[in-house]
This record gives structure tokens, sequence and C-alpha cells, in this order.
């Protein structure tokens, strides 16, 4: 089992959530976060004040798959995402080593 | 602090026994007009024990010269004017036009602009300010403002609001209007100029917003709303009415029972010395005595919310008809004109500033176009009664760009940390709407000029720019001079008292939690 975490633009939420539905992938966890890569900030004007923002909105999606489905689920989050332009975002995955549904106590594949 | 506030309910409980016993004593006690001349210094420390003292008793407006025996024989013969009903109702609707400019309209711009952390102390200080200030208005502010006394204060005549209502007659005094002969109920006047006192204090807290101790600024503000707000309001604003003009004999002796500006002959319709520049030069005085905030030009300060700002600033443009317009004092063609005046104007300098901002800084913000308004609301303020429509649009135009620098060049020439830009705005703003109306109340440009009031018409005399203009400086030097000397004094002895800050650490965390212990969002 895998753990994808992918920080993606959020307007591309929608897309993803769709293209991981199709290909199987049952559930996500979606958190709104903030952070910079080589996007950069921008900046704000406020009358005379100039702010640099240098943390950009983005949206962390986690979901715990199979090994099987795992390729297909980075490759269906990649392609979603991908708008072509810098701070498209990145995806981590890591091992998991065990998944509980809390409500019946299944584990590991069965709890996916 | 408890023992600071001891103090001051049992000052209050005080004034308020004095109060009524010169009021009891009202009716059966000389009339002493020279104890109503003090001079400024003495007025407002004397309080308490003139009224004991020399109780001052409480006349009929309308029949306030006469003596007793033949007020009753005047009443007698020709009836009283009454106050028209549509009168009555459209300065009603204004009084309400200003709460709702106050709070929630200035609560909410305000609010908008400042961080997450701070949003409930502006909420809060606006609105206790405007409770306070009301409160103080009916106990002393509106009877040192709007009666007679000499030039610079008024008098004690209606403490308490004391008068109004006779019971002996069964009537209620009525207020003089800028018409021969029409008149407003007394208390719809006392109501309205309540309002204006409110919102002119509550405007001041932008300035030092985000740092500033609740119980200083709530001190600050009572110290002065009496000794620069009252003053200032009875030299611009107190005259004795046009209806006791009636030669140049009696108007030149009616005009020297004026305000001190009002017998020099500056023009400020709704405000723009006694409510703006007054406030503004508070507000910039407070800025650089308070300090700057923690932080300030190395962390980010950006509003926290621009759609509660664009929510205030509507409300305040929609507030400010009750403003303008009722500032006619009644429901007539200069009701009408100071109307569409406040509505050109103020379209005027959103689309100069927004434009203005577009071209310099390249892009347009939801923050110029509510900062355009605001700024030429202010400017329209003092001249929406004098001058005509085109008058009011070129005011507008002008005043988008120069508070726009107001704002930038300025604030950085300044150097204090107005959080809000109250100076950059209200003043700047204040200060070019009060000389623009000594320019375009000029007939030749379309304006008002002067009404004569012993013709009972327009003044025949040609209207002399320059020498209005002029009027206008000291109107605008004298409010600054006074409001800054009165604010750099209160600020003073507020610091030695309570101290005007709140510790750095409480500042990072924020004021609604540490002064007020709520927050103004869950998430």
């Amino acid at each position: 089992m895998k753990l994808i975490t992918a920080i993606i633009k959020p307007f591309k939420l929608d897309e993803v959530r769709e293209a991981l539905s199709e290909m199987g992938v049952q559930g996500i966890t979606v958190t709104e976060v903030k952070g910079f890569g080589r996007q950069k900030g921008h900046t704000e004007l406020y009358r005379g004040a100039e702010y640099v923002v240098d943390f950009l909105p983005k949206t962390k999606i986690e979901a715990a798959v199979d090994d099987a489905i795992v390729d297909r689920a980075i490759e269906a989050i990649e392609s979603a995402a991908r708008t072509g332009k810098i701070g498209d975002g990145k995806i981590f995955v890591y091992d998991l080593q065990q998944v509980v549904r809390i409500r019946t106590g299944e584990t590991g594949n069965d709890a996916l | 602090m408890k023992n600071v506030f001891k103090q001051m309910l049992v000052a209050g409980a005080l004034l308020a026994s004095v109060g009524m016993t010169s009021f009891a004593f009202a009716d059966d006690a000389p009339a002493k007009p020279e104890a109503a001349a003090a001079s400024v210094a003495t007025a407002a420390s004397a309080t308490a024990t003139a009224a004991v003292v020399t109780p001052i008793p409480a006349p009929d407006v309308a029949v306030a010269s006469l003596p007793a025996a033949t007020a009753d024989a005047a009443a007698a013969s020709a009836p009283a004017v009454v106050a028209n009903k549509g009168d009555t109702a459209w300065m009603l609707v204004s009084t309400l036009l200003v709460i709702l400019m106050t709070i929630p309209g200035l609560a909410l711009f305000y609010g908008g602009l400042v961080r997450s952390k701070n949003m409930l102390s502006i909420l809060m200080q606006v609105f206790m300010i405007f409770a306070v200030i009301i409160v103080l208005w009916c106990i002393y502010g509106y009877s040192l403002a709007f009666t007679e006394g000499n030039s610079v204060i008024g008098g004690f005549d209606r403490v308490f609001l004391k008068g109004i209502w006779d019971p002996v007659k069964g009537s209620f005094a009525t207020a003089a209007t800028f018409s021969k002969g029409v008149v407003i109920p007394e208390f719809v006047y006392v109501a309205f100029q309540a309002t204006f006192a409110a919102i002119t204090c509550g405007l001041i807290i932008g300035a030092f917003a985000e740092r500033a101790k609740f119980s200083a600024v709530l001190a600050f503000v009572v110290l002065w709303f009496t000794f620069s707000y009252l003053p200032i309001a009875h030299m611009v604003w107190f005259w004795t009415g046009p209806d006791g003009i009636k030669d140049a004999a009696s108007a030149a002796a009616e005009l020297v029972k004026g305000g001190f500006l009002q017998q020099k002959g500056a023009l400020d319709f709704a405000g723009g010395t006694v409510v703006h520049i007054n406030a503004a030069v508070a507000g910039l005085v407070g800025a650089i005595m308070i300090g700057k905030r923690v932080g300030y030009g190395r962390e980010s300060m950006a509003p926290h919310s621009l759609t509660m700002t664009m929510i205030g600033a509507s409300l305040l443009w929609v507030g400010w008809f009750g403003f303008n317009a009722g500032s006619a004092l009644e429901a007539g063609d200069i009701a009408a004109l100071a109307f569409v005046n406040t509505l050109l104007a103020t379209a005027a300098a959103a689309v100069s500033w927004v434009f203005g901002e577009w071209m310099s800084k390249g892009k347009p913000s939801m923050l110029g176009g509510a900062s355009g308004a605001v700024a030429g609301l202010v400017a329209i303020t003092p001249a929406c009664g004098f001058v005509g429509p085109m008058g009011a649009l070129v005011i507008g135009l002008l005043v988008g760009v120069i508070c726009l620098w107001g704002v930038n060049g300025l604030k950085r020439m300044i150097g204090a940390d107005d959080s809000l830009d109250v100076f950059g705005v209200h003043g700047v703003g204040g200060i070019f709407g009060a000389l623009a109306t000594g320019v375009f109340a000029a007939p030749a440009l379309g304006g008002q000029g002067i009404m004569d009031y012993v013709a009972n018409k327009m003044s025949a005399d040609p209207y002399v720019i320059f020498d209005q203009v002029k009027v206008q400086a000291i109107a605008v030097g004298t409010t600054i001079i006074w409001s800054a000397v009165v604010s750099v004094i209160a600020y003073k002895l507020v610091d030695l008292v309570i101290g005007l800050r709140v510790p750095e650490d409480e500042e990072r965390e924020g004021l609604d939690i540490t002064s007020h212990g709520e927050s103004a969002y869950h998430s």
C-alpha cells in the first residue's frame, strides 16, 4: 500500500478528484495549504503599502492506494493537475504500513 | 485600573446630581447671561460649580430675548411657528442615515482594513465611542456646542437637554433652520447633531488602529470631544438663526452672538472642518504619539477583508446623503442640491482615484475604488449645499488623485504609521474640500454665493473668490491648530494616567483576544 500526497493548484482540485474516482480510488483527504516553490510569490498593493506574498495558496490531496494501482493513480493526478505553467505542484509517494477502517475494524487492503 | 473607573463613576454621578439641582432651580432663578460668557479655559472645568452657583434659566428658543411677561403676550398675538411634518420626517430619516454611516458603515470600512486578529477591536471601538458620545452629547455636549455663549463655546442652557420640553406651556422648543419661518423640532436637531459628534470621534481611531489600549481610546475621546469637537462645532456652526435678522442693525447684532468662524463667514455646509479635518488631525497626532505598530514596514499588514471594507464604504456613501443633504435642515431645494452633489462628487472621486492608481501602479483595485469614494464624500461635505453640480464634479475628480497622493507620497513624507490613512483621506480631502468650497461657491462658477438674510435672497455683492478662500483657510488653520493642541495634551494626560498602547506581546497576539476576550472568526 502506498500513500500519495499531491500538492496542486487549488482550481485543479475537481479535475484531479474526478480522475482519481474514475480509476477506482475510493477516497481522498483534501487540505488547503500554503507554500512556495519555484513559482515564488507575488506582490499585493494596498493604497501606499506594498506586501510581498511569499506563500501561495495550494491544495494538498492525500490518497491511500493499493500497490497495484499506484502508478495509474500518479499518472491520473499528473495529467489532471498539469497546466504546463510554473507552480503546478508535486506528488510525493510513501510506503504505507497499515490502514484500519474504524467502523468495521477491517485492516490492510480491505480497508482501502 | 479599577480605581480609575470607580472615580469616573463617582464623578459622573456627581455631575448628574448637580445637573438635576440646577434644573430644579431653573424656573425661579434670575438670568445671568454673563455667566455663560465664561472664558473657554474655565468653561468646561467650571461645569459642575457654575451650574450650582449661578443657575441659568432655560429660555424657549423662540422667545429667548424677550422678558417673560412680553413673551406670553407675543405668543398670544402671533401664533408660534410650527415645524413642517415633511421637514421633520426628512430630518429623522437623515439622522438614521448618519447612524448607519457610523455603525455599521465606518466600523466595517475600518474593520476590513485591519488584520483579522484586530477586527473586533475596531468594531468595538467605533461602537462604544458612538454610545459614549451620544450619552455625553445629551448631558452637556449639545448645550456647549449649540447654545449661545461666547464666540468659542456655548453655554449651559441645554445641559441635560433641559428646557426643550416646557411642562408649563406644554410645548416643545423648535430649532431654527437656514430659512426664515422654517423650524424643526429641537429634539430632532439634538439627535441629528449627536450623530455628527459620534462619527467624528469614531473616525479618529483608524489612525492608531491595532495597537491602542481600549480604555485609553475611550478616555482620549471623552477629552477630545469636550475640548476640541464642541468648541470647533460651536465656532463654525453656531448662530442664532435667520429669524431675528430684520435689517442691517439686527443682522450685525445677531452675527456677534454666533461662533468665531461663523462670524468670519466661513462656509462649512456639513462638516469639512468640524468633522473631517478636526478628526484627522487628532488621528495623526495619535499615530505619532502612540508610535508605529510592531513590525510596521517589515511584516505584512494587509487588510483582512476588503469585502467588509467595500460594504462599509457603500454604507458610508448611502448614509452620507443624510449627513450632507440632511444638513440643509429641511426637505427643499438645498437638500436636493446637496444630494446631487454628494452623488456626483463621490462617483467622480472613485473614478479618478481608480484611474490614477491604474495608471501609476498598474492595477485598478477595489480598495482604491472604496477609498476614492470616501475621499469624494469628505471633500464634498463642506461644499455640498453651496456649489453647483459641475463644481462638485471638479472637486470630486481632483480630490481622488490628491488623496491618492495623500496615502502615498505624503504618507511617506510624514513617516507616521497612520494605520488606516485617516489623515491621508479625511485630513487631505477635508482641507482640499474646505478650500475648494470657497472657490466653487462663487456664482460665476455655478455656486450659490452667500445668502443675504436682510434682503432674504442671495447677496447682491460680488463674490470675491480670493477673499472667501482666505476665510476658508482661516477656518482650516484654526481647526488644525486647535485640534492638534488639544490632542497633544489629551494624549499626554491619558498616557500618564492609563498608558496609550497595549504591551508588545498583546499587540502580537491581537487585540480581539487580549483586550476583549473574543475572536471575530472561528475556522
